[in-house]
């Protein structure tokens, strides 16, 4: 028996609001969360713009022993799952006492590891590098926190797919629960924000130089873009059978029913249209929908040349021109391995609330973005179905078909 | 370094540390219940002690600490060898 899958908390931790609140407000007014962080300039980055996010104190809600282990990427995971449990209805007491897993995306330790590192070659001795860095050091880090945290006695592993890793740990834990061998899971993604994790990305030329002017800098599909913008933070997705949701009483915010997954099999960091437009196809078949019926598409676009070009070709193939399409990374900038389920977090805050945040700094269309209907600006419209798109280095491609309860 | 001078050094770091308010660091108070160690915590243990007093203390040497007056005769005996 296969069993219906919804969505029933939501938290989220990023560059365009510390809370769901704050984010919903960021969206309806398309505010740019990016900034210009001159100490990366002194650092060799050749571009300083970043999405930014403060560490979070946590001292008011868990103890030493429990934040010890936390570097950025499981503080940030931490905040945003407090709140989405918040809103499942979701407590310790509960937790421990019913099976409930955990599969979250991250895909660096970096500011951890380097200084971890640090103090190991200064020290000389790594008996004096002290009890918490390796649990920080690890990329499983958001897990092992937070199922110990949590006491979370379920399925419990992190999912590394680069920039798709938050949509992918949507994916396969939809797939678990569909399949009934676990009642619910916590799901997300967390990104580091330092300036360590970003320097070798950076040097490939892949960021927007456009530093003068950190609002306007992070571009998708727009026709003078000229890169993404890094950024960072936190999101966290709860999904739970529709069984278990109903038996708790439970807020029910809407049903996954498609997940699209494909490898290009081809470059290492260039897009690739075939695999983009498999995994589109994947989650639309899956959902059982025809392509019409998705009323948005919250497009993976960083502001890359080709990789925008690529999606808007792959969006137009599978989907057609007239579903409306906007990147929330024109706000948020690229919030990589958070950002499947970051933008999964924004578009459920669209669907909610009847409208449609804007691609900003979308000016000019190019060759391919003309052919796809991007909306610039604030808009409202029901929302009833909506697709996601998440793709990542090494060629991992993700598409998550989401709708509303009913 | 005297006696009252290793009880307010180490009232002050390992309140810092553990989080503990620095009055419940007295002598007859059991260290590892007071602190509320468990053996991760040892290691952070042994790195505060070296950053403060400058020496790292062996298993064994913590084997026989189990108040705070034992902590401080380990910090003195230490301290007066090196």
């Amino acid at each position: 028996m296969e069993h219906r899958v919804v969505i029933t908390g939501l938290g989220i931790y990023s560059c365009i609001g510390e809370d769901k609140a704050a984010v919903l407000e960021s969206l309806q007014n398309g505010k740019s969360g990016i900034i210009y962080d001159a100490p990366r300039k002194e650092f060799g980055y050749r571009s300083a713009l970043t999405g930014f996010v403060k560490d979070p104190d946590l001292k008011p809600f868990l103890s030493r022993r429990e934040r010890i282990g936390m570097h950025q990427p499981a503080m940030f995971a931490y905040m945003a799952t407090k709140e989405a449990l918040e809103q499942a209805k979701l407590d310790i007491d509960f937790l421990e006492h019913h099976e409930t897993g955990i599969i979250y995306g991250n895909d660096s330790t970096a500011g951890a590891v380097i200084e971890t590192i640090d103090k190991a070659r200064a020290r000389k001795d790594n008996t004096l590098i002290g009890s918490g860095d390796i649990f920080q050091n690890m990329n499983c880090t958001v897990n092992m926190n937070l199922s110990t945290i949590y006491k979370l006695k379920g399925i419990n592993l992190t999912l590394s797919a680069a920039c798709a890793s938050g949509s992918h740990s949507i994916g396969m834990a939809y797939l678990m629960i569909k399949q009934g061998l676990q009642d619910r899971i916590i799901c997300g993604g967390a990104q580091e924000i330092n300036q360590y994790a970003m320097g070798s990305f950076d040097g490939l030329g892949a960021f927007s130089i456009r530093e003068d002017k950190p609002h306007q800098a992070s571009r998708p599909f727009d026709r003078d873009r000229d890169g993404l913008v890094p950024s960072g933070g936190a999101a966290t997705v709860i999904i739970e059978s529709l069984a278990s949701a109903m038996k708790r009483g439970a807020p029910i915010l809407g049903e996954i029913i498609g997940y699209g997954f494909s490898s290009n099999g081809d470059h290492i960091s260039n897009p690739n249209l075939d695999g983009q437009f498999r995994s589109l196809s994947m989650a639309i078949k899956q959902a059982g929908i025809h392509s019409d019926e998705i009323d948005y598409v919250n497009a993976h676009a960083t502001s890359t040349p080709i990789g925008d070009l690529m999606e808007a070709e792959a969006i137009h193939k599978v989907i057609g021109g007239k579903v409306p399409v906007s990147s929330t990374k024109s706000m948020t900038g690229h919030e990589c391995w958070m950002a499947g389920a970051s933008e999964v977090v924004y578009s459920m805050l669209m669907m909610q609330n009847d409208f449609i945040a804007p691609n900003i700094n979308f000016e000019n269309p190019d060759e391919a973005s003309q052919k796809i209907n991007i909306i610039p600006t604030y808009t409202e419209k029901n929302i009833d179905c909506f697709l996601s798109n998440s793709f990542g280095f090494g060629g991992t491609n993700s598409s998550l078909v989401i709708k509303k309860f009913k | 370094m005297n006696r009252t001078e290793i009880i307010e050094t180490t009232k002050r770091f390992l309140s810092e540390e553990f989080e503990v308010n620095p009055d419940v660091i007295e002598s007859a108070n059991n260290l590892r219940d007071t602190l509320d160690l468990d053996s991760l915590d040892y290691v952070d243990l042994v790195v505060v002690i070296d950053e403060n007093f400058g020496f790292k203390p062996t298993a064994d040497d913590l084997k026989g600490v189990e108040t705070f007056e034992h902590f401080f005769e380990l910090v003195e005996r230490k301290l007066e060898i090196a």
